[in-house]
């Protein structure tokens, strides 16, 4: 009980297929997920991702083994509201998750589904909007807006149900760079000032860095984790699970092995400019990068 | 092209007729196409017709916009009319005769009531939906149905049906549009053609979105599932329609105009 208090998702041996003579889409997978903590899942398409995304919230339950959402099991039927409430699910695409016809109508959604009485409902729809900064376009149709709009109307319509975690299966897909930075600021507020829990499925290497972790799937299991720094310093065994490497990473290995010995933690931009600039001048970098 | 037609025809406004609780609206319509034929004497139909172009005016309503509503359907006004003047018989002697057919006082009378009849009744619905957006029209049905839920009719099911109807079919429209554009870069004539090959070229466009929107829709019930919905049972709703003062003004005013559509049955004779 004790351990279930600090652990937020927990898998343990699950192995899942979706059809009986088919090959496993997890094959016997476990992991736990901290209260509080961000992680980023990466793996080659097809390799169940999405998959175990659905496993965290009870859409999908387990051939064997089992899934924890706190200390609840996922089998557990009659707690499937409660489960559904504490993790909530961001897909691809907006436009299929959308199901009013104007934005705050969208958020209340899950709250009159859970019969929650109108002045709470208002007070919680408004809050919604506001962290997920789209309460100017509350009262617009959904398909009037951007993509990166949607999107955030959906993580509204989610965390209007103050879920304790949050999973956003490649949530940041279908949007363009600013799109994406907006979505990705919501996300890590979210993380970093209401201590949701986010577990994030991405093909983005550089929104992986900024995970407190990271963990790496190839068909059906997890084949490396741990922080950002640890994961991406290994290229090539990265490259080999047919994925990339933030380019920061990718630019610092390639010019250790050209001959000019760089560090092999670097992930972000910045750090990488100033291992170049110390590299190149002997001298630490004039300023704060 | 597909981008223009706009769904239930809504022109938002700030009129006390916008504003006005939905589900009163819906009953008073439905009470006027009722009276219509309940008033069947020029005094009424008269007073029906100062009822809907009063109401115009108060909506803020460009009357032109009933005789856009009435162009599709002028076909139907005008062959019904021609119907009703050939073919009553009245008691009098006929005013023309031309070989077998003669016309009588009484099917000219007719026919004019029936095409005031059919003007009002579309004026009257357009006027229902220009005023109020489908979604607010949807709540009010709902509301209104729900003592047939008793009676095990699904009127949760049915106004969530049309809740997803109107969401998705902008998006529809955007990805047929999509699709067209698609298979005319590679060679599909979709704007030429006889009939019969226009229809089959239509084809290849909609398979491909039958199968785009079986897919959104099962996406979509996993993401509703996600939100926690189960059905209608147990739910709140963000929104209340609430019948304010000046609804109830509204309402008793459209039935004293109602109950003089009524009375001039009795005046008329
Ligand atoms: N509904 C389904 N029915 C049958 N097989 C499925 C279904 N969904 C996924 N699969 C199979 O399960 C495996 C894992 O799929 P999953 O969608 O979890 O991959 P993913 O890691 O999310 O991939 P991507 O990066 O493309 O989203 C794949 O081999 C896929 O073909
Ligand atoms: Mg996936």
């Amino acid at each position: 009980m004790n351990e279930h208090a600090q652990t937020m998702l927990e898998a343990k041996d699950v192995v899942f297929r979706y059809s009986e003579t088919g090959s496993n889409a997890i094959d016997g997978l476990s992991m736990q997920v901290k209260k509080g903590e961000y992680v980023a899942v990466l793996g080659a398409n097809g390799c169940g991702k999405s998959t175990l995304a659905k496993h965290f919230n009870a859409i999908l339950l387990p051939a064997s083994g089992t899934v924890w959402i706190e200390e609840i099991p996922t089998t557990d039927e009659d707690r499937l509201m409660e489960m559904r409430q504490k993790v909530g699910m961001v897909f691809q695409n907006p436009d299929n998750q959308i199901v009013a016809t104007v934005v705050e109508e969208d958020v209340a959604f899950a709250l009159e589904n859970l019969g929650v009485p109108r002045d709470e409902m208002r007070c919680r729809v408004d809050d919604a909007m506001q962290m997920a900064g789209i309460y100017k376009y509350r009262e617009k149709a959904p398909h009037k807006l951007s993509g990166g709009q949607k999107q955030r109307v959906a993580i509204a319509g989610v965390i209007a149900m103050r879920p304790d975690c949050l999973v956003l299966d490649e949530a940041t897909a279908m949007l363009d760079p600013i799109g994406r930075e907006k979505v990705m600021h919501t996300v890590h507020k979210l993380n970093r000032d209401y201590g949701i829990t986010v577990v994030q499925i991405t093909h983005y290497m550089e929104e992986a860095a900024t995970a407190d972790r990271v963990v790496v799937m190839s068909a059906g299991r997890i084949v490396m984790e741990g922080t950002p720094r640890q994961v991406f310093s290994q290229v090539e065994a990265v490259k080999a699970l047919h994925l990339d490497v933030p380019q920061s990473a990718e630019l610092c290995h390639a010019l250790t092995q050209a001959g000019l010995p760089m560090p092999d933690d670097v992930i972000r931009p910045e750090e990488c400019a100033a291992a170049i600039y110390k590299t190149l001048t002997g001298k630490e970098p004039p300023r704060d990068v | 092209m597909l981008r223009d037609i706009t769904i239930g025809q809504h022109f938002p406004g700030d009129s006390a007729l916008h504003n006005m609780d939905p589900r009163a609206k819906l009953v008073l319509t439905l009470v006027y196409i009722i009276m219509l034929f309940v008033a069947s004497n020029p005094i009424g139909l008269g007073i029906s017709i100062v009822l809907v172009f009063g109401l115009y005016l108060l909506a803020k309503i460009p009357l032109r916009l009933i005789g856009k509503s009435l162009k599709p359907i002028i076909p139907i006004i005008l062959f019904t009319a021609v119907l009703n003047v050939f073919f009553v018989t009245g008691e009098s002697e006929p005013l023309v005769s031309l070989g077998f057919l003669h016309i009588y006082r009484e099917g000219i009378d007719y026919a004019v009531l029936i095409v005031v009849r059919i003007i009002c009744i579309i004026a009257g619905t357009s006027l229902l939906t220009y005023t109020t957006s489908p979604i607010v029209l949807t709540a009010a049905i709902e509301q209104l149905l729900r003592p047939l839920s008793k009676l095990k009719f699904p009127v949760h099911e049915l106004a969530m049906m049309m809740t997803i109807a109107l969401r998705f079919i902008p998006l529809l429209i955007e990805e047929t549009d999509k699709i067209m554009n698609a298979q005319k870069a590679r060679g599909a004539q979709l704007d030429s053609g006889t009939l019969m090959q226009r229809v089959k070229a239509l084809i290849p466009v909609l398979i491909p979105l039958f199968i785009s929107a079986f897919r959104r829709a099962d996406e979509l019930a996993m993401a509703m599932e996600c939100r926690c919905y189960h059905g209608g049972e147990g739910r709140t709703r963000l929104k209340e329609l609430r019948m304010s003062g000046k609804d109830v003004w509204l309402t008793v005013a459209a039935v004293v105009v109602f109950v003089a559509m009524g009375m001039s049955n009795f005046l008329w004779k």
